[in-house]
């Protein structure tokens, strides 16, 4: 969205704009033919046929102002968030038709839609539109001075153009002609200076009607932090009965087993000391196995080289134990907080588990950085691509995980292209600590 | 031969200082932190140093810090890393300044005491004694990289004894072959990975260096 206008000239935009405000004028046609649809909907709803036919109604005017927010994003750099409140879960039957229909007519986000359809006509001439209308009346004056004032004179006929008129004996008249090609350029240069400035002011008008309001936000955002706290919640609960079990199979077994030989071990002493030697051998065989096993569980809930040196180490220590052998660039001047550090490590993690597994990729980069208070973490691999959120990769796993510090993961991966892992967490850093040597 | 010693659990500290005493070392120092341990290793320049990575204060890899340190300001004093967990990253810093007398070992090896103290005594001499955790996942993660890819499945098996530390007659007790055998084997791994004929303890060196670096 945002690549798109910083990858443009300046001459690009001013060239394009008086057609993408023309594009968004057409847009408001449609937006018409909406309206009255649900003015005659919304009119039906005492006899009780109104209740069906609203809901799509409405529905379909958000998929179309969605494009208005998409195409104002992408042109004029305005963002404009969806305020629409979480609608209830629908219900089978008449009730829950009727939920939803109140649903949606008691969001104050439905009527600030219908104003801006309502509204939109009228602004947009006078903005999105204005650009453009400029630049066709200068081709219109180009016209003119060509060819089309001494058509229109000849045959008796006569127009305005700006303050010069057409009329008869026009085409003889060179210098009223130049007169009228050059108004017609200055007119056009005007569509092209002005479009960028008018579709910022229409841009602004967009996110005052199609933005959410302070309310919605709220309830927004209360509803993915419930959403997000559920899933933290159950991630660690899971979590701890996975540490619980691999306690209780194994180190724990490993140690009453120790135990139990040990007492073995005090019958045998004198009686058969060499079975006594060779249960000590198997005793301390058992001991390095708990050992390696509490060491394997330590390393999955908060690996060693992350505790010592942070988030950029710790992905290089990642990479030297994987199979790819990851080119890791890191850019980071400080720690990020623990938790955020080690949601970061183990989004990293699964997502090299992946590449090894499904990607069939011989090459993997991965690129750490942090700028205007955001984590970016990029992973890319030249595997065959086609991977998808779903289909048990575990990325919509990651992306539940990260959601809880705010995180957002991107996947781009085109059936036989590069695989990019995009992962977004807003933080802070900790200045660096300073060294002790 | 005298060791300066650094571990923060006292317990296991008076472990060592008394396995270490009853093999004949002379205990220089024993510390429990970081900053004392820099400071115990540039006064007594020690023949080897025992440390643990996660010292206080800031429970860390402060060991490891100080170790490096030291051997920045003292090249080639030897130093026997411990650790609850070895990871790679850890043993190539060690290793990269390429002159020998490191050795990096999980602290459950301290278990087989026999073994332990050849390991400090490689060190002390200027070998290496990495472990052969280290090794294993080396081993799991390079051998498709060029050239570690043309040695052979026996070659790589020379190369990760040789990397633990361990002398021709050790490789060929633990791979049940001749000494003749090895020697062949260590010959062909030096011609395959470029090594120059030289002094033949500094190309073992050598051949782990590239091993755990390339």
């Amino acid at each position: 969205m945002s690549t798109e206008l910083a990858e443009e000239t300046r001459l690009d935009s001013h060239v394009r704009a008086p057609w993408r405000g023309a594009r968004l004028w057409l847009l408001s046609w449609p937006a018409m033919l909406l309206s009255c649809a649900l003015i005659s909907a919304l009119s039906m709803i005492g006899l009780g046929v109104g209740i069906l036919l609203v809901p799509p109604i409405l529905i379909a005017m958000r998929g179309l102002l969605d494009v208005y927010r998409d195409w104002i994003g992408q042109w004029t750099g305005q963002r404009i968030e969806r305020p629409y409140l979480p609608g209830p879960e629908f219900e089978p039957g008449l009730n829950g038709h009727v939920k939803r229909c109140m649903a949606l007519l008691s969001d104050p986000a439905s009527w600030r839609d219908l104003m801006w359809v309502f509204a939109d006509p009228v602004v947009s001439v006078f903005t999105a539109l204005l650009p453009a209308f400029l630049v066709l009346y200068g081709v219109w004056g180009l016209l003119l001075g060509g060819f089309a004032g001494d058509l229109i004179t000849s045959y008796g006929g006569n127009v305005w153009y700006g303050w010069i008129h057409v009329t008869k004996g026009y085409g003889a008249d060179t210098g009223t002609r130049v007169e009228t090609v050059l108004l017609g350029v200055a007119f056009i240069a005007l569509g092209h200076l002005t479009g960028p400035k008018l579709l910022a002011v229409y841009g602004r008008w967009g996110r005052l009607l199609l933005g959410p309001t302070e309310r919605s936000r709220l309830a927004l955002r209360v509803q993915h932090l419930t959403e997000t706290r559920t899933d933290a919640v159950d991630t660690s609960a899971a979590e701890l009965r996975r540490i619980e079990r691999d306690l209780h199979d194994g180190a724990q077994a490993r140690l009453v087993a120790m135990g139990m030989s040990l007492g073995a071990i005090e019958h045998l002493l004198d009686r058969d000391p060499e079975k006594a030697r060779l249960l000590l051998a198997q005793t301390r065989e058992s001991s390095a196995k708990a050992l390696h096993e509490l060491r394997d569980l330590v390393r999955g809930i908060h690996p060693p080289v992350l505790a010592d040196r942070g988030l950029g180490d710790a992905v290089r220590a990642l990479a030297l134990d994987h199979p790819l052998r990851p080119e890791v660039q890191v850019d980071l001047s400080g720690r990020p907080d623990a938790p955020v550090e080690s949601a970061a490590y183990f989004a990293v993690s699964e997502i090299l588990t992946n590449a090894a597994k499904h990607s069939g990729a011989d090459r993997v980069w991965i690129d750490m950085r942090h700028d205007a208070g955001m984590l970016r973490i990029t992973v890319t691999d030249d595997g065959r691509g086609g991977a998808t959120l779903g289909g048990g990769t575990g990325l919509r796993g990651i992306e539940r995980r990260i959601g809880t510090f705010d995180g957002v993961l991107a996947l781009t991966s085109p059936p036989g292209g590069q695989t990019i892992v995009t992962l977004e967490l807003p933080c802070a850093l900790s200045s660096p600590k300073i060294s002790h040597s | 031969m005298r060791v300066v010693l650094a571990e923060d659990l006292a317990l296991l500290r008076e472990g060592l200082v008394s396995l270490l005493e009853s093999h004949g070392f002379e205990i220089a120092a024993a510390v429990d932190n970081g900053p004392s341990l820099l400071k115990a290793l540039l006064d007594h320049r020690p023949d080897v140093a025992v440390v643990d990575v996660r010292l206080p204060p800031s429970f860390t890899d402060e060991g490891l810090q100080a170790a490096l340190e030291a051997r920045r300001q003292v090249p080639g004093l030897p130093v026997l890393v411990l650790s609850q967990y070895v990871e790679q990253l850890y043993a190539r810093e060690l290793l990269a300044d390429g002159s020998g007398g490191i050795g990096y070992l999980l602290k459950d090896r301290v278990f087989d005491a026999t073994q332990f103290v050849d390991a400090i005594r490689r060190v002390a001499a200027g070998g290496t004694a990495m472990d052969p955790e280290v090794i294993s996942r080396l081993l799991a993660s390079n051998t498709r990289d060029e050239p570690f890819g043309r040695l052979t499945p026996r070659e790589l098996e020379v190369l990760e004894l040789m990397a633990q530390g361990r002398s021709n007659a050790a490789i060929a007790q633990a791979l049940v072959v001749t000494e003749r055998a090895v020697t062949k084997h260590t010959a062909n791994i030096f011609l395959k990975l470029g090594l120059a004929v030289a002094g033949d303890d500094n190309r073992r060196v050598l051949a782990v260096l590239a091993y755990l670096n390339h």
